[in-house]
Protein backbone atom coordinates (compact mmCIF):
# COMPACT_ATOMS: atom_id res chain seq x y z
CA UNK A 1 0.00 0.00 0.00
CA UNK A 2 1.10 3.42 -0.80
CA UNK A 3 0.41 6.65 -0.28
CA UNK A 4 1.02 10.52 1.84
CA UNK A 5 1.64 10.27 5.85
CA UNK A 6 -0.75 12.71 7.58
CA UNK A 7 0.94 13.43 10.66
CA UNK A 8 -1.16 13.67 14.51
CA UNK A 9 0.31 14.17 17.94
CA UNK A 10 0.22 12.07 20.86
CA UNK A 11 -2.64 10.79 23.00
CA UNK A 12 -5.53 11.34 19.53
CA UNK A 13 -8.34 10.05 21.27
CA UNK A 14 -11.41 8.65 19.96
CA UNK A 15 -13.82 11.76 20.71
CA UNK A 16 -11.30 13.08 17.92
CA UNK A 17 -11.37 10.49 15.58
CA UNK A 18 -15.11 10.14 15.32
CA UNK A 19 -17.29 12.25 17.71
CA UNK A 20 -19.79 10.65 19.70
CA UNK A 21 -22.99 12.49 17.68
CA UNK A 22 -21.64 10.41 14.51
CA UNK A 23 -22.31 7.12 16.55
CA UNK A 24 -25.89 7.19 14.88
CA UNK A 25 -24.68 5.07 12.09
CA UNK A 26 -22.38 2.10 11.05
CA UNK A 27 -21.64 3.02 7.46
CA UNK A 28 -18.33 3.13 7.07
CA UNK A 29 -18.09 5.83 3.91
CA UNK A 30 -20.83 7.78 6.51
CA UNK A 31 -18.14 7.77 9.62
CA UNK A 32 -15.36 7.96 6.96
CA UNK A 33 -16.75 11.76 6.44
CA UNK A 34 -16.36 12.91 9.86
CA UNK A 35 -12.78 11.37 10.58
CA UNK A 36 -10.50 13.19 12.41
CA UNK A 37 -13.17 16.20 12.70
CA UNK A 38 -12.56 17.28 16.38
CA UNK A 39 -8.73 17.70 15.44
CA UNK A 40 -8.37 18.79 12.17
CA UNK A 41 -12.00 19.50 9.97
CA UNK A 42 -10.54 19.42 6.69
CA UNK A 43 -8.61 15.76 7.12
CA UNK A 44 -11.32 13.85 5.46
CA UNK A 45 -11.83 16.02 2.71
CA UNK A 46 -7.94 16.40 2.54
CA UNK A 47 -7.43 12.58 2.81
CA UNK A 48 -6.83 10.64 -0.44
CA UNK A 49 -7.04 6.49 -0.73
CA UNK A 50 -3.98 5.15 0.42
CA UNK A 51 -2.67 7.78 2.60
CA UNK A 52 -1.37 7.29 6.19
CA UNK A 53 -1.75 8.44 9.94
CA UNK A 54 1.30 8.56 11.34
CA UNK A 55 0.81 9.94 14.82
CA UNK A 56 2.69 9.88 18.04
CA UNK A 57 1.85 7.64 21.63
CA UNK A 58 -1.58 6.08 22.85
CA UNK A 59 -3.33 6.62 19.60
CA UNK A 60 -7.02 5.87 19.66
CA UNK A 61 -7.16 6.21 23.26
CA UNK A 62 -10.61 6.71 25.29
CA UNK A 63 -13.88 4.89 24.38
CA UNK A 64 -14.60 1.70 23.21
CA UNK A 65 -16.14 2.85 19.60
CA UNK A 66 -15.16 0.15 17.21
CA UNK A 67 -16.66 3.45 14.60
CA UNK A 68 -13.38 4.79 15.06
CA UNK A 69 -11.41 2.15 12.69
CA UNK A 70 -14.26 1.88 10.60
CA UNK A 71 -14.03 5.61 10.36
CA UNK A 72 -10.49 5.68 9.24
CA UNK A 73 -10.68 2.97 6.74
CA UNK A 74 -14.19 4.48 5.56
CA UNK A 75 -12.08 8.14 4.93
CA UNK A 76 -9.94 5.90 2.65
CA UNK A 77 -6.77 6.03 4.81
CA UNK A 78 -4.92 2.65 4.10
CA UNK A 79 -3.02 1.95 7.89
CA UNK A 80 -1.80 3.73 11.30
CA UNK A 81 1.74 3.91 12.14
CA UNK A 82 1.95 5.19 15.44
CA UNK A 83 4.48 5.00 18.55
CA UNK A 84 2.29 3.22 20.53
CA UNK A 85 -1.68 2.46 20.57
CA UNK A 86 -4.27 2.33 23.31
CA UNK A 87 -5.47 -1.26 23.50
CA UNK A 88 -9.12 -1.42 22.70
CA UNK A 89 -8.54 0.74 20.13
CA UNK A 90 -5.76 -1.56 18.70
CA UNK A 91 -8.25 -4.89 18.89
CA UNK A 92 -11.12 -2.50 17.07
CA UNK A 93 -8.30 -1.81 14.44
CA UNK A 94 -7.22 -5.76 13.99
CA UNK A 95 -10.78 -7.26 14.24
CA UNK A 96 -11.85 -4.69 11.37
CA UNK A 97 -9.17 -4.91 9.20
CA UNK A 98 -7.48 -1.47 9.46
CA UNK A 99 -3.42 -1.86 9.72
CA UNK A 100 -1.95 -0.41 12.47
CA UNK A 101 1.85 -0.68 12.96
CA UNK A 102 4.07 0.21 15.86
CA UNK A 103 7.12 2.12 14.97
CA UNK A 104 8.68 4.70 17.34
CA UNK A 105 11.55 5.47 14.75
CA UNK A 106 9.36 5.89 11.59
CA UNK A 107 7.03 8.17 13.47
CA UNK A 108 10.21 10.32 14.50
CA UNK A 109 11.43 10.40 11.15
CA UNK A 110 8.08 11.06 8.55
CA UNK A 111 7.00 13.94 7.36
CA UNK A 112 3.62 15.45 6.61
CA UNK A 113 3.56 14.65 3.00
CA UNK A 114 6.20 12.06 2.68
CA UNK A 115 5.32 9.38 0.23
CA UNK A 116 5.06 6.17 2.26
CA UNK A 117 4.85 2.61 0.93
CA UNK A 118 4.25 -0.34 3.51
CA UNK A 119 4.25 -3.95 3.38
CA UNK A 120 2.34 -5.72 5.58
CA UNK A 121 3.81 -8.76 5.10
CA UNK A 122 7.02 -8.12 6.65
CA UNK A 123 6.06 -4.61 8.28
CA UNK A 124 8.06 -2.65 6.22
CA UNK A 125 8.14 0.73 6.10
CA UNK A 126 9.50 2.84 3.51
CA UNK A 127 9.45 6.74 3.36
CA UNK A 128 9.97 7.20 -0.77
CA UNK A 129 10.67 11.17 -0.15
CA UNK A 130 13.66 10.53 2.13
CA UNK A 131 14.32 6.92 0.91
CA UNK A 132 14.58 5.90 4.88
CA UNK A 133 13.09 2.21 5.74
CA UNK A 134 12.14 1.50 9.21
CA UNK A 135 10.63 -1.97 10.76
CA UNK A 136 7.27 -2.27 12.54
CA UNK A 137 7.08 -4.12 15.89
CA UNK A 138 5.87 -7.58 14.46
CA UNK A 139 2.45 -8.80 15.59
CA UNK A 140 2.28 -11.71 18.18
CA UNK A 141 1.51 -15.05 16.85
CA UNK A 142 -2.01 -15.32 17.53
CA UNK A 143 -2.65 -11.96 16.03
CA UNK A 144 -1.12 -13.35 12.48
CA UNK A 145 -3.20 -16.48 13.16
CA UNK A 146 -6.11 -14.44 13.65
CA UNK A 147 -5.35 -12.59 10.39
CA UNK A 148 -4.46 -15.49 8.09
CA UNK A 149 -8.28 -17.03 8.86
CA UNK A 150 -9.40 -13.39 8.03
CA UNK A 151 -10.07 -11.70 11.11
CA UNK A 152 -11.61 -13.23 14.14
CA UNK A 153 -15.29 -13.52 12.89
CA UNK A 154 -13.85 -16.07 10.22
CA UNK A 155 -11.43 -17.46 13.19
CA UNK A 156 -14.53 -17.84 15.74
CA UNK A 157 -16.37 -19.30 12.57
CA UNK A 158 -14.30 -22.09 11.69
CA UNK A 159 -13.80 -22.83 15.49
CA UNK A 160 -17.47 -23.08 15.86
CA UNK A 161 -17.80 -25.41 13.45
CA UNK A 162 -14.50 -27.80 14.64
CA UNK A 163 -16.81 -27.98 17.85
CA UNK A 164 -20.01 -29.58 16.36
CA UNK A 165 -18.12 -32.33 14.41
CA UNK B 1 5.67 -17.20 42.28
CA UNK B 2 2.37 -15.92 43.61
CA UNK B 3 -0.14 -13.78 41.61
CA UNK B 4 -1.99 -10.60 41.26
CA UNK B 5 -5.66 -10.77 41.76
CA UNK B 6 -6.12 -10.02 38.11
CA UNK B 7 -3.41 -13.05 37.89
CA UNK B 8 -5.77 -15.27 40.17
CA UNK B 9 -8.92 -14.29 38.76
CA UNK B 10 -8.13 -15.13 35.08
CA UNK B 11 -6.12 -18.19 36.31
CA UNK B 12 -9.86 -19.62 37.41
CA UNK B 13 -11.40 -18.92 34.27
CA UNK B 14 -8.84 -20.12 31.87
CA UNK B 15 -8.50 -23.84 33.52
CA UNK B 16 -4.89 -23.25 34.54
CA UNK B 17 -3.45 -23.43 37.94
CA UNK B 18 -0.97 -20.08 37.23
CA UNK B 19 -0.90 -17.61 34.88
CA UNK B 20 1.86 -15.13 33.86
CA UNK B 21 1.79 -11.86 32.21
CA UNK B 22 2.23 -11.83 28.73
CA UNK B 23 0.71 -15.25 28.77
CA UNK B 24 -2.09 -15.42 26.15
CA UNK B 25 -5.76 -17.39 27.69
CA UNK B 26 -8.49 -18.30 26.18
CA UNK B 27 -11.03 -17.07 28.81
CA UNK B 28 -14.23 -17.98 30.04
CA UNK B 29 -16.62 -15.11 30.75
CA UNK B 30 -18.97 -14.73 32.87
CA UNK B 31 -21.10 -11.64 31.89
CA UNK B 32 -21.16 -9.90 28.54
CA UNK B 33 -22.67 -6.13 28.21
CA UNK B 34 -23.36 -3.97 25.00
CA UNK B 35 -24.92 -0.38 24.93
CA UNK B 36 -26.93 1.15 22.28
CA UNK B 37 -23.97 2.82 20.53
CA UNK B 38 -21.67 -0.22 20.62
CA UNK B 39 -24.63 -3.42 19.92
CA UNK B 40 -25.65 -2.94 16.34
CA UNK B 41 -22.02 -3.10 15.75
CA UNK B 42 -22.05 -6.40 18.05
CA UNK B 43 -25.44 -7.64 16.70
CA UNK B 44 -23.84 -7.06 13.00
CA UNK B 45 -20.74 -9.00 13.65
CA UNK B 46 -23.03 -12.31 15.98
CA UNK B 47 -24.78 -12.56 12.74
CA UNK B 48 -22.08 -13.24 10.66
CA UNK B 49 -21.04 -15.76 13.20
CA UNK B 50 -23.65 -18.09 11.88
CA UNK B 51 -25.18 -19.31 15.31
CA UNK B 52 -28.79 -18.36 16.46
CA UNK B 53 -28.60 -18.17 20.13
CA UNK B 54 -25.71 -16.74 22.84
CA UNK B 55 -24.07 -18.84 25.11
CA UNK B 56 -26.59 -17.78 27.84
CA UNK B 57 -29.07 -15.90 27.88
CA UNK B 58 -29.05 -14.80 31.46
CA UNK B 59 -25.45 -13.32 31.17
CA UNK B 60 -25.68 -11.54 27.97
CA UNK B 61 -27.10 -8.25 28.99
CA UNK B 62 -28.31 -4.98 26.80
CA UNK B 63 -28.36 -1.73 28.12
CA UNK B 64 -30.06 1.28 25.90
CA UNK B 65 -28.01 4.23 28.03
CA UNK B 66 -26.07 6.93 25.49
CA UNK B 67 -28.71 8.08 23.45
CA UNK B 68 -31.46 6.94 24.80
CA UNK B 69 -34.25 8.24 25.37
CA UNK B 70 -33.56 8.69 21.22
CA UNK B 71 -32.16 11.87 20.66
CA UNK B 72 -32.74 11.51 17.00
CA UNK B 73 -34.18 9.53 14.29
CA UNK B 74 -30.98 7.49 13.81
CA UNK B 75 -30.40 6.62 17.01
CA UNK B 76 -33.78 5.48 17.80
CA UNK B 77 -33.19 3.17 14.86
CA UNK B 78 -30.15 1.57 16.67
CA UNK B 79 -32.20 1.45 20.03
CA UNK B 80 -34.37 -0.74 17.65
CA UNK B 81 -32.14 -2.90 16.36
CA UNK B 82 -30.94 -3.53 20.03
CA UNK B 83 -34.40 -4.06 21.38
CA UNK B 84 -35.19 -6.42 17.93
CA UNK B 85 -32.24 -8.62 19.25
CA UNK B 86 -32.67 -8.85 22.72
CA UNK B 87 -36.68 -10.14 22.19
CA UNK B 88 -35.72 -12.15 19.80
CA UNK B 89 -32.64 -14.09 21.76
CA UNK B 90 -34.29 -13.47 25.06
CA UNK B 91 -31.07 -11.94 26.31
CA UNK B 92 -31.64 -9.31 29.36
CA UNK B 93 -32.65 -6.11 28.39
CA UNK B 94 -33.27 -3.10 30.22
CA UNK B 95 -35.35 -0.68 28.70
CA UNK B 96 -35.37 3.34 29.68
CA UNK B 97 -37.63 4.05 32.42
CA UNK B 98 -36.61 0.63 33.79
CA UNK B 99 -32.70 0.59 33.78
CA UNK B 100 -30.11 3.51 33.40
CA UNK B 101 -26.40 3.80 32.52
CA UNK B 102 -24.83 0.03 32.52
CA UNK B 103 -21.84 0.71 34.65
CA UNK B 104 -23.94 1.43 37.62
CA UNK B 105 -26.95 -0.68 36.97
CA UNK B 106 -25.53 -4.21 36.08
CA UNK B 107 -23.55 -4.13 39.96
CA UNK B 108 -26.71 -2.65 41.57
CA UNK B 109 -28.87 -5.50 39.95
CA UNK B 110 -26.65 -7.78 40.99
CA UNK B 111 -25.39 -9.18 37.52
CA UNK B 112 -21.75 -8.49 38.45
CA UNK B 113 -20.11 -10.54 41.39
CA UNK B 114 -16.82 -11.16 42.92
CA UNK B 115 -14.47 -13.12 41.30
CA UNK B 116 -16.15 -12.75 37.57
CA UNK B 117 -15.08 -12.24 34.47
CA UNK B 118 -16.63 -9.60 32.46
CA UNK B 119 -16.67 -8.29 29.48
CA UNK B 120 -18.61 -4.88 28.31
CA UNK B 121 -18.60 -3.55 24.81
CA UNK B 122 -17.86 0.04 26.46
CA UNK B 123 -14.65 1.66 27.86
CA UNK B 124 -16.12 2.32 31.21
CA UNK B 125 -17.06 -1.39 31.92
CA UNK B 126 -13.78 -1.53 34.93
CA UNK B 127 -16.23 0.56 36.82
CA UNK B 128 -17.65 -3.53 38.36
CA UNK B 129 -13.58 -4.16 39.26
CA UNK B 130 -14.37 -2.49 42.65
CA UNK B 131 -16.23 -5.63 43.44
CA UNK B 132 -13.22 -7.63 43.20
CA UNK B 133 -14.14 -8.72 39.62
CA UNK B 134 -12.05 -8.70 36.29
CA UNK B 135 -14.22 -6.20 34.17
CA UNK B 136 -12.56 -5.24 30.73
CA UNK B 137 -13.99 -2.61 27.89
CA UNK B 138 -13.60 -4.06 24.44
CA UNK B 139 -14.67 -3.32 20.89
CA UNK B 140 -18.06 -4.84 19.22
CA UNK B 141 -16.77 -7.53 17.34
CA UNK B 142 -15.00 -8.90 20.67
CA UNK B 143 -17.89 -8.37 22.58
CA UNK B 144 -19.86 -10.36 19.34
CA UNK B 145 -17.28 -13.47 19.64
CA UNK B 146 -18.49 -13.36 23.70
CA UNK B 147 -22.03 -13.36 23.32
CA UNK B 148 -21.65 -16.02 21.00
CA UNK B 149 -18.93 -18.17 22.77
CA UNK B 150 -18.84 -17.43 25.94
CA UNK B 151 -15.40 -17.07 26.15
CA UNK B 152 -12.95 -14.38 24.80
CA UNK B 153 -8.69 -14.09 24.18
CA UNK B 154 -6.77 -12.24 26.50
CA UNK B 155 -3.20 -11.19 27.29
CA UNK B 156 -2.59 -11.64 30.99
CA UNK B 157 -1.46 -8.06 31.68
CA UNK B 158 0.86 -6.76 33.89
CA UNK B 159 -0.67 -5.59 37.41
CA UNK B 160 0.36 -1.68 38.93
CA UNK B 161 -0.51 -2.15 42.84
CA UNK B 162 -1.74 1.56 43.76
CA UNK B 163 -2.17 1.69 47.66
CA UNK B 164 -3.59 5.12 49.58
CA UNK B 165 -2.75 5.50 53.20
CA UNK B 166 -4.22 7.58 55.54
CA UNK B 167 -7.20 9.29 55.48
CA UNK B 168 -8.96 11.72 52.92
CA UNK B 169 -9.15 15.24 53.72
CA UNK B 170 -12.78 16.89 54.10
CA UNK B 171 -13.64 17.80 50.61
CA UNK B 172 -11.28 15.07 49.13
CA UNK B 173 -13.13 12.28 47.34
CA UNK B 174 -12.34 9.06 45.64
CA UNK B 175 -12.33 10.87 42.36
CA UNK B 176 -9.55 13.19 43.38
CA UNK B 177 -7.76 10.15 44.48
CA UNK B 178 -8.13 8.74 40.72
CA UNK B 179 -7.78 12.19 39.55
CA UNK B 180 -4.68 12.27 41.35
CA UNK B 181 -3.19 8.88 40.24
CA UNK B 182 -3.82 9.67 36.64
CA UNK B 183 -2.28 12.97 36.39
CA UNK B 184 0.67 11.33 38.58
CA UNK B 185 1.17 8.03 35.95
CA UNK B 186 -0.21 9.60 32.69
CA UNK B 187 -3.09 8.72 30.80
CA UNK B 188 -0.81 6.35 29.06
CA UNK B 189 0.45 5.15 32.59
CA UNK B 190 -1.29 1.96 32.97
CA UNK B 191 -1.54 0.95 28.66
CA UNK B 192 -2.03 -2.94 28.65
CA UNK B 193 -2.18 -3.46 32.57
CA UNK B 194 -4.00 -4.05 35.74
CA UNK B 195 -4.45 -1.46 38.38
CA UNK B 196 -5.21 -3.12 41.85
CA UNK B 197 -6.25 -0.40 44.16
CA UNK B 198 -5.58 -0.93 47.96
CA UNK B 199 -5.16 1.05 51.34
CA UNK B 200 -6.72 2.35 54.50
CA UNK B 201 -8.29 5.30 52.54
CA UNK B 202 -10.16 2.62 50.45
CA UNK B 203 -11.21 0.78 53.59
CA UNK B 204 -13.37 3.71 54.54
CA UNK B 205 -15.18 4.29 51.66
CA UNK B 206 -18.43 2.80 50.19
CA UNK B 207 -18.75 0.79 47.23
CA UNK B 208 -20.56 3.94 46.02
CA UNK B 209 -17.14 5.93 46.28
CA UNK B 210 -15.21 2.85 45.20
CA UNK B 211 -16.65 2.17 42.26
CA UNK B 212 -15.43 6.16 40.87
CA UNK B 213 -11.60 4.82 40.90
CA UNK B 214 -12.05 1.79 38.89
CA UNK B 215 -14.33 3.41 36.26
CA UNK B 216 -11.46 5.43 35.66
CA UNK B 217 -8.84 2.96 35.14
CA UNK B 218 -10.18 3.68 31.34
CA UNK B 219 -8.30 7.25 31.42
CA UNK B 220 -5.51 5.54 32.33
CA UNK B 221 -5.32 3.11 29.57
CA UNK B 222 -5.40 0.49 31.70
CA UNK B 223 -7.17 -3.28 30.80
CA UNK B 224 -8.64 -3.01 34.29
CA UNK B 225 -9.01 -1.74 37.57
CA UNK B 226 -9.68 -4.42 40.61
CA UNK B 227 -10.17 -3.58 44.53
CA UNK B 228 -9.91 -6.58 46.73
CA UNK B 229 -12.75 -7.97 48.53
CA UNK B 230 -13.86 -6.69 52.24
CA UNK B 231 -17.09 -6.59 54.76
CA UNK B 232 -18.15 -3.48 52.31
CA UNK B 233 -17.99 -4.93 49.49
CA UNK B 234 -19.83 -8.18 50.77
CA UNK B 235 -23.04 -5.92 52.14
CA UNK B 236 -23.03 -4.31 48.82
CA UNK B 237 -23.16 -7.84 46.94
CA UNK B 238 -25.52 -9.88 49.29
CA UNK B 239 -28.54 -8.49 48.67
CA UNK B 240 -28.08 -8.31 44.96
CA UNK B 241 -26.15 -11.10 43.74
CA UNK B 242 -28.18 -13.06 40.54
CA UNK B 243 -25.13 -15.76 41.54
CA UNK B 244 -22.75 -17.13 43.49
CA UNK B 245 -19.67 -15.12 43.88
CA UNK B 246 -16.34 -16.23 44.33
CA UNK B 247 -13.52 -13.52 46.32
CA UNK B 248 -9.99 -14.16 45.29
CA UNK B 249 -7.35 -12.16 46.79
CA UNK B 250 -3.60 -11.86 45.50
CA UNK B 251 -0.46 -13.65 47.33
CA UNK B 252 1.42 -11.93 49.37
CA UNK B 253 4.54 -12.62 46.97
CA UNK B 254 2.79 -11.65 43.73
CA UNK B 255 4.68 -9.83 41.54
CA UNK B 256 3.46 -6.17 40.79
CA UNK B 257 5.45 -3.94 37.32
CA UNK B 258 5.10 -1.16 39.83
CA UNK B 259 3.82 0.00 43.40
CA UNK B 260 2.64 3.24 44.02
CA UNK B 261 2.49 4.78 47.28
CA UNK B 262 0.12 7.68 48.26
CA UNK B 263 -0.72 9.44 51.29
CA UNK B 264 -4.54 10.50 50.72
CA UNK B 265 -4.57 12.76 53.09
CA UNK B 266 -2.15 14.82 51.19
CA UNK B 267 -4.52 14.57 48.07
CA UNK B 268 -6.65 18.18 47.34
CA UNK B 269 -9.55 18.57 45.52
CA UNK B 270 -7.99 17.84 42.16
CA UNK B 271 -9.52 19.27 38.63
CA UNK B 272 -8.53 17.65 35.44
CA UNK B 273 -8.18 20.73 32.69
CA UNK B 274 -9.01 20.86 29.54
CA UNK B 275 -7.96 18.95 27.19
CA UNK B 276 -7.05 15.76 29.11
CA UNK B 277 -8.26 13.60 32.35
CA UNK B 278 -4.50 13.91 33.07
CA UNK B 279 -3.95 17.78 33.13
CA UNK B 280 -4.52 17.67 36.65
CA UNK B 281 -3.91 20.62 39.28
CA UNK B 282 -5.56 21.30 42.70
CA UNK B 283 -8.86 23.13 43.28
CA UNK B 284 -6.42 25.91 45.39
CA UNK B 285 -4.19 26.90 41.85
CA UNK B 286 -7.51 26.67 39.69
CA UNK B 287 -9.55 28.63 42.11
CA UNK B 288 -6.85 31.61 41.80
CA UNK B 289 -7.40 31.70 38.04
CA UNK B 290 -11.26 32.72 38.49
CA UNK B 291 -12.78 30.45 35.65
CA UNK B 292 -16.24 31.69 35.05
CA UNK B 293 -18.72 29.06 33.54
CA UNK B 294 -21.59 28.07 31.38
CA UNK B 295 -22.66 24.87 32.51
CA UNK B 296 -22.36 21.85 35.37
CA UNK B 297 -23.08 18.57 34.88
CA UNK B 298 -23.38 16.23 38.06
CA UNK B 299 -23.83 12.94 36.48
CA UNK B 300 -22.23 9.96 34.53
CA UNK B 301 -21.12 6.95 34.95
CA UNK B 302 -18.49 7.87 36.89
CA UNK B 303 -19.99 10.47 39.58
CA UNK B 304 -24.16 10.17 39.79
CA UNK B 305 -24.35 7.25 42.17
CA UNK B 306 -26.57 7.98 45.24
CA UNK B 307 -23.84 9.17 47.72
CA UNK B 308 -22.63 11.62 44.42
CA UNK B 309 -26.62 13.42 44.51
CA UNK B 310 -26.41 13.44 48.26
CA UNK B 311 -23.35 15.81 48.48
CA UNK B 312 -23.89 17.62 45.95
CA UNK B 313 -27.59 18.46 47.31
CA UNK B 314 -25.84 19.11 50.63
CA UNK B 315 -24.19 21.80 48.76
CA UNK B 316 -27.23 22.81 47.01
CA UNK B 317 -29.72 22.86 50.28
CA UNK B 318 -30.90 26.53 50.20
CA UNK B 319 -29.01 28.05 47.93
CA UNK B 320 -29.68 28.87 44.70
CA UNK B 321 -27.62 27.80 40.80
CA UNK B 322 -25.77 31.29 39.84
CA UNK B 323 -28.64 32.48 37.18
CA UNK B 324 -26.44 32.30 34.30
CA UNK B 325 -25.32 29.01 34.37
CA UNK B 326 -27.29 25.80 33.84
CA UNK B 327 -26.79 22.63 36.05
CA UNK B 328 -28.40 19.79 34.69
CA UNK B 329 -28.21 16.31 37.29
CA UNK B 330 -28.85 13.23 35.98
CA UNK B 331 -29.14 10.62 38.54
CA UNK B 332 -27.21 7.44 37.17
CA UNK B 333 -30.44 4.73 37.21
CA UNK B 334 -34.17 4.90 37.32
CA UNK B 335 -33.29 3.20 41.01
CA UNK B 336 -31.30 5.89 41.97
CA UNK B 337 -33.65 8.63 40.73
CA UNK B 338 -36.68 6.84 42.80
CA UNK B 339 -33.87 6.87 46.04
CA UNK B 340 -32.88 10.58 45.38
CA UNK B 341 -37.27 11.70 44.95
CA UNK B 342 -37.91 9.80 48.30
CA UNK B 343 -34.66 11.34 49.92
CA UNK B 344 -35.85 14.52 49.03
CA UNK B 345 -32.83 15.25 46.81
CA UNK B 346 -34.46 15.95 43.56
CA UNK B 347 -36.68 18.67 45.49
CA UNK B 348 -33.28 19.78 46.84
CA UNK B 349 -32.10 20.09 43.11
CA UNK B 350 -35.02 21.28 41.31
CA UNK B 351 -35.36 24.16 44.22
CA UNK B 352 -32.17 25.03 43.82
CA UNK B 353 -32.35 25.49 40.03
CA UNK B 354 -31.14 22.60 38.85
CA UNK B 355 -32.60 20.98 35.81
CA UNK B 356 -33.10 17.06 36.83
CA UNK B 357 -33.69 14.58 34.29
CA UNK B 358 -34.13 10.71 34.08
CA UNK B 359 -31.17 8.13 33.75
CA UNK B 360 -29.11 8.98 30.17
CA UNK B 361 -25.02 9.11 29.20
CA UNK B 362 -26.47 12.34 27.79
CA UNK B 363 -24.40 15.07 28.25
CA UNK B 364 -21.31 13.18 29.02
CA UNK B 365 -19.90 12.13 25.37
CA UNK B 366 -21.65 15.59 23.97
CA UNK B 367 -24.50 13.39 22.94
CA UNK B 368 -27.51 15.74 24.28
CA UNK B 369 -29.29 17.61 26.67
CA UNK B 370 -26.53 19.26 27.86
CA UNK B 371 -24.34 19.84 24.37
CA UNK B 372 -21.26 22.58 24.28
CA UNK B 373 -21.33 25.74 22.55
CA UNK B 374 -17.98 27.33 21.04
CA UNK B 375 -16.15 28.79 23.97
CA UNK B 376 -18.19 27.23 26.66
CA UNK B 377 -16.86 25.81 29.52
CA UNK B 378 -18.18 22.97 32.01
CA UNK B 379 -17.40 21.73 35.26
CA UNK B 380 -18.37 17.64 35.41
CA UNK B 381 -18.59 14.95 37.55
CA UNK B 382 -18.02 12.83 34.30
CA UNK B 383 -14.94 10.91 33.16
CA UNK B 384 -13.50 12.80 29.80
CA UNK B 385 -12.48 16.51 28.93
CA UNK B 386 -10.74 15.41 25.16
CA UNK B 387 -11.48 18.21 22.77
CA UNK B 388 -15.08 17.77 21.57
CA UNK B 389 -16.50 15.12 24.21
CA UNK B 390 -19.38 17.15 25.25
CA UNK B 391 -20.17 19.20 22.23
CA UNK B 392 -17.81 21.80 20.11
CA UNK B 393 -14.28 21.11 19.97
CA UNK B 394 -13.61 24.60 21.56
CA UNK B 395 -15.73 23.85 24.26
CA UNK B 396 -13.89 23.28 27.59
CA UNK B 397 -14.61 20.47 30.52
CA UNK B 398 -13.28 20.65 33.74
CA UNK B 399 -13.69 16.80 35.85
CA UNK B 400 -14.30 17.18 39.12
CA UNK B 401 -16.15 15.63 43.05
CA UNK B 402 -19.49 16.10 42.83
CA UNK B 403 -19.22 18.61 45.72
CA UNK B 404 -16.81 21.25 43.80
CA UNK B 405 -19.59 20.74 41.02
CA UNK B 406 -22.42 21.84 42.88
CA UNK B 407 -20.33 24.53 44.62
CA UNK B 408 -19.15 25.85 41.03
CA UNK B 409 -23.06 25.74 40.19
CA UNK B 410 -23.76 28.01 42.91
CA UNK B 411 -20.61 30.61 42.25
CA UNK B 412 -20.89 30.72 38.79
CA UNK B 413 -17.63 29.73 38.39
CA UNK B 414 -14.78 27.06 40.18
CA UNK B 415 -14.08 27.27 43.72
CA UNK B 416 -13.28 25.89 46.53
CA UNK B 417 -16.70 24.52 48.27
CA UNK B 418 -15.47 26.32 51.46
CA UNK B 419 -16.16 29.32 50.01
CA UNK B 420 -20.06 28.50 48.89
CA UNK B 421 -20.42 26.97 52.47
CA UNK B 422 -19.00 29.28 53.98
CA UNK B 423 -21.82 31.81 53.08
CA UNK B 424 -25.43 31.43 53.26
CA UNK B 425 -27.21 32.22 50.48
CA UNK B 426 -24.84 33.21 47.54
CA UNK B 427 -26.21 34.29 44.41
Amino acid sequence: MRGKAHRFGAHIDTDQIVPAKYLVTTDPQELGKHCMENNDPEFAQRVQPGDVIVADVNFGCGSSREHAPISIRGCGVSCVIAKSFARIFFRNAINQGLPVLECPEAVDAIEAGDELEVDLSNGTIRDLTTEQVFKAKPYEPFLLELLEAGGIIEYTKRRLAGAER
Amino acid sequence: MGMTLAEKILAAHSGKKEVSPGDLINVQVDLVMANDITAPIAIEQFRKLGVKDVFDKERVVFVPSHFAPAKDIASAEQCRVMRNFARETGIVYYEQGQGGIEHILLPWKGHVVPGDVYCGADSHTPTCGALGAFATGMGSTDIAVAMATGETWMKVPETLRFIYHGRMGKWTRSKDLILHTIGHIGTDGATYMAMQFEGEALKEMSMDARFTITNMTAEAGGKTGLMLVDEVTLEYVRPRAKRPWTVYEPDPDAAYAATYEFDASQIEPTVALPFSPGNTKTIAEVANDDIQIDQVFIGSCTNARMEDLREAAEIMRGRKVAPWVRCIVIPATQDIFLEALKEGLIEVFTEAGCQVSAATCGPCLGGYYGVLAEGEKCVSTSNRNFPGRMGHPKGEVFLVNPPLAAAAAVAGRIVHPEEVVGKVGVK
